[in-house]
């Protein structure tokens, strides 16, 4: 039977079939922070029960942790009892961990195919929801919440139902400034946040291919943004050489092996997909978000939607809480939008290839005067050191912005990286719900290129025409 | 886990789509290491005035009188009724804990994100989705003026003094809840079988044991 990508990867982890429709698989890369991770461990204990595969875990402490002055260690009090419990558990168990002192420490899901510990074939958790982004590498790799946690640390396995195979075919190439982040959000805009709920997405088309390993990330990423827990890209010589001589990917002779093997990991063709989306991106320029949604994107040289209109007749209301929580109105410009904040950074966006795309766009420029601040945040210590060596960051000071040390920051705002009420921040993260910013903040979801050409101009601007 | 018993109850109704795990529990109350006392800050941004933090007293800070909970029709209520992608976002479970801790024992909607789906049947709370007509015919009468509702999950049924819906739910997870099954001990059962699976999996992909 002709299998998909998916199809593969569940196969080859499926352990055991209960008569209810329930399988349980076997999980090999266990990826932990210290907010969903203290109760698991606790659970652990408490039932005296020891972790299965210690070698299976690799944690990071990245969503607390202070992205400027770390010196002096964690100050906020409460910040520090988490990440402190997650040192606890970590040396109590002897499992491999980054330190804030380490120079490999970041965002989970940018040291995991950072250090070749997420490789092509593997199943890869993490209590987080944006743990979707390593499918870009072949992995079936999913968010899980506390107890699942718990059950993977006690037993390596997941009890799970299949996923239905969903299909989303890329048709065009990607224009100059069209970007894998506004490819996410032109599909999500299309098949809506709960669009996927239910299936694994696999991603097609050329286009695909010719994304970078980087791209790819940004793009399964953003998948549980359309409602799928799951994003996928088969490997092709891309991904392979992603993987080749990171520190713990295999070396030599098991590298050969480990080849063969990832090269299988496509779908076969004419394999069936339970649903099929051609997303045609020929015509697609950059895209924002104007809502308190994901979903809630229009081009960049579009308009808020019109109550008015037909399409949305049936979602009226959220679109009214949406406009009133963002203080903007019906058919407005999204140009003419100004803002207050800039953030360039969490796992979506704080890769070394974004952080050249800003340079290249603020290189000899200053952001405009009624930015507050604007800030940049690494994805890990070994972006950081990266940008530096080629002199990203001198770019970025010189342009008035903040170059900080890497964490999850204003993406989610849990350290002192927040908005304050009613400011407007253009945002390279992956969330605009109310509040996630901070209590009131209001968060326009763009590109790298477009948060770096919107810093320079103060409101949103088409960066094309820059 | 606890069983999971019939409810009788009023059933409070937010008349909102896409309620993410954010709004139901912000980010700030997640930096607690335990699983207790997340009820207070449940929808802490729709239901105070004024900014909160974890450790402060929550009883001091200025509420919301609008916010839908502190409608004395909904006081006491076991079941939520809220609109499509219920629980959408963030993984957090500490979703699932606030809103048990608040007092909920069901939530209803026409639909529920994956992975929130998922965590509330591993701490007793039932989730229930329904068609959109049957979910009309719920959120139509829950305005009545003391309107009891039954949930009964070994019928399926969720029952008022005029009409019922029956509710689908898979056989697994009703007996999870049902009898209160803990998820790691029935695995453990199989431990032999996943030793196998692993030294198969020592020779095959060995790189997969890279950390
Ligand atoms: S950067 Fe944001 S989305 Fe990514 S793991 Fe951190 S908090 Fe979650």
């Amino acid at each position: 039977m002709k299998k998909t990508l998916y199809d593969k990867l569940w196969d080859e982890h499926h352990i055991h079939s209960y008569d209810n429709g329930y399988s349980l698989i076997y999980i090999d890369k266990h990826l932990i922070h210290e907010v969903t991770s203290p109760q698991a461990f606790e659970g652990l204990r408490q039932a005296e029960r020891d972790i299965w595969s210690k070698k299976s875990i690799m944690a990071v402490p990245d969503h607390n942790v202070p992205t400027t002055l770390r010196e002096g260690g964690i100050k906020d009090p409460i910040s520090k009892i988490q990440v402190d419990a997650l040192n606890k558990n970590c040396k109590n168990n002897d499992l491999l961990k980054f330190d804030l002192e380490d120079i490999r420490q970041g965002i989970v899901h940018v040291v995991g195919p950072e250090q070749g510990i997420i490789l092509p074939g593997m199943t890869v958790v993490c209590g987080d929801s944006h743990t979707s982004t390593h499918g870009a590498l072949a992995a079936l790799a999913f968010g899980i919440g506390t107890s699942e946690v718990e059950h993977v640390l006690a037993t390596q396995c997941l009890l799970q139902k299949k996923s239905l195979n969903m299909n989303i075919n890329i048709i065009g190439e990607m224009s100059e400034h069209f970007y894998s982040k506004d490819l996410a959000l032109l599909i999500i805009s299309k098949i809506g946040t709960a669009g996927g709920t239910g299936c694994a997405i696999e991603y097609t088309g050329s286009a695909i291919r010719n994304l970078s390993m980087e791209a790819r990330m940004t793009l399964c990423n953003m998948t549980i943004e359309a409602g799928a827990t799951t994003g996928l890209v088969a490997v092709d010589e891309k991904t392979i050489s992603y993987v080749d001589k990171k520190p713990y990917s295999p070396k030599e002779e098991d590298f050969l092996e480990a080849k063969k093997y990832w090269k299988e990991l496509v779908s076969d063709e004419g394999a069936i997909y339970n649903k099929t989306i051609d997303v045609d991106i020929s015509k697609s320029g950059p895209m924002i978000t104007w809502g308190t949604s994901p979903e809630m994107a229009v081009n960049i040289d579009g308009k808020l939607p019109d109550l008015e209109d037909e399409m949305y007749v049936s979602k009226k209301q959220d679109l009214l809480n949406a406009f009133s929580y963002m203080g903007l109105k019906e058919k407005q410009n999204v140009n003419s939008i100004e803002l207050d904040k800039i953030f360039i950074g969490s796992c979506t966006n704080s890769r070394i290839e974004d952080l050249r795309v800003v340079a290249d766009i603020v290189k000899n420029k200053k952001i405009a005067n009624n930015i507050k601040s604007a800030i940049i945040v690494p994805g890990s210590g070994l972006v950081k050191e990266k940008a530096e060596k080629e002199g990203l960051d001198k770019v970025f000071l010189k342009s008035g912005f903040e170059w900080r040390s890497p964490g999850c920051s204003m993406c989610l705002g849990m350290n002192d990286d927040k908005l304050n009420e009613y400011e407007r921040c253009a945002s390279t993260s992956n969330r605009n719900f109310e509040g996630r910013q901070g209590r009131l903040g209001r968060t326009h979801l763009v590109s790298p290129a477009t948060a770096a050409a919107a810093a320079i101009h103060g409101h949103f601007v088409d960066v094309r025409d820059i | 886990m606890k069983k999971f018993e019939e409810i009788k109850s009023v059933a409070a109704y937010i008349d909102r789509k896409n309620i993410d795990t954010d709004a139901i529990i912000p980010k700030q109350y997640l930096k607690s290491v335990t699983r207790e006392g997340f009820g207070e800050t449940l929808f802490d941004d729709w239901r105070y005035l004024e900014p909160g933090n974890l450790g402060d007293n929550h009883s001091l800070r200025k509420k919301n009188p609008d916010f839908f909970l502190y409608n004395p029709k909904y006081s006491g209520a076991k079941i939520l009724i809220a609109g499509d992608n219920f629980g959408c976002g963030s993984s957090r479970e500490h979703a699932v804990w606030a809103l048990m801790d608040f007092g909920f024992n069901a939530v209803i909607s026409t639909s529920f994100a994956d992975i929130f789906y998922n965590n509330c049947f591993k701490n007793g709370l039932l989730p229930i989705v329904l068609n959109s007509e049957n979910f009309e015919k719920i959120t139509s009468s829950v305005s009545r003026e003391n309107n009891i509702f039954t949930v009964n999950l070994n019928d399926q049924l969720i029952s008022c003094v005029d009409f019922e819906v029956q509710f689908e739910i898979d056989k697994r997870r009703k007996e999870v809840l049902a009898e209160g099954i803990d998820d790691i001990s029935e695995t453990l059962k199989l431990s032999n079988k996943i030793k196998e699976y692993e030294n198969k999996k020592f020779v095959k992909t060995p790189w997969i044991f890279n950390g």
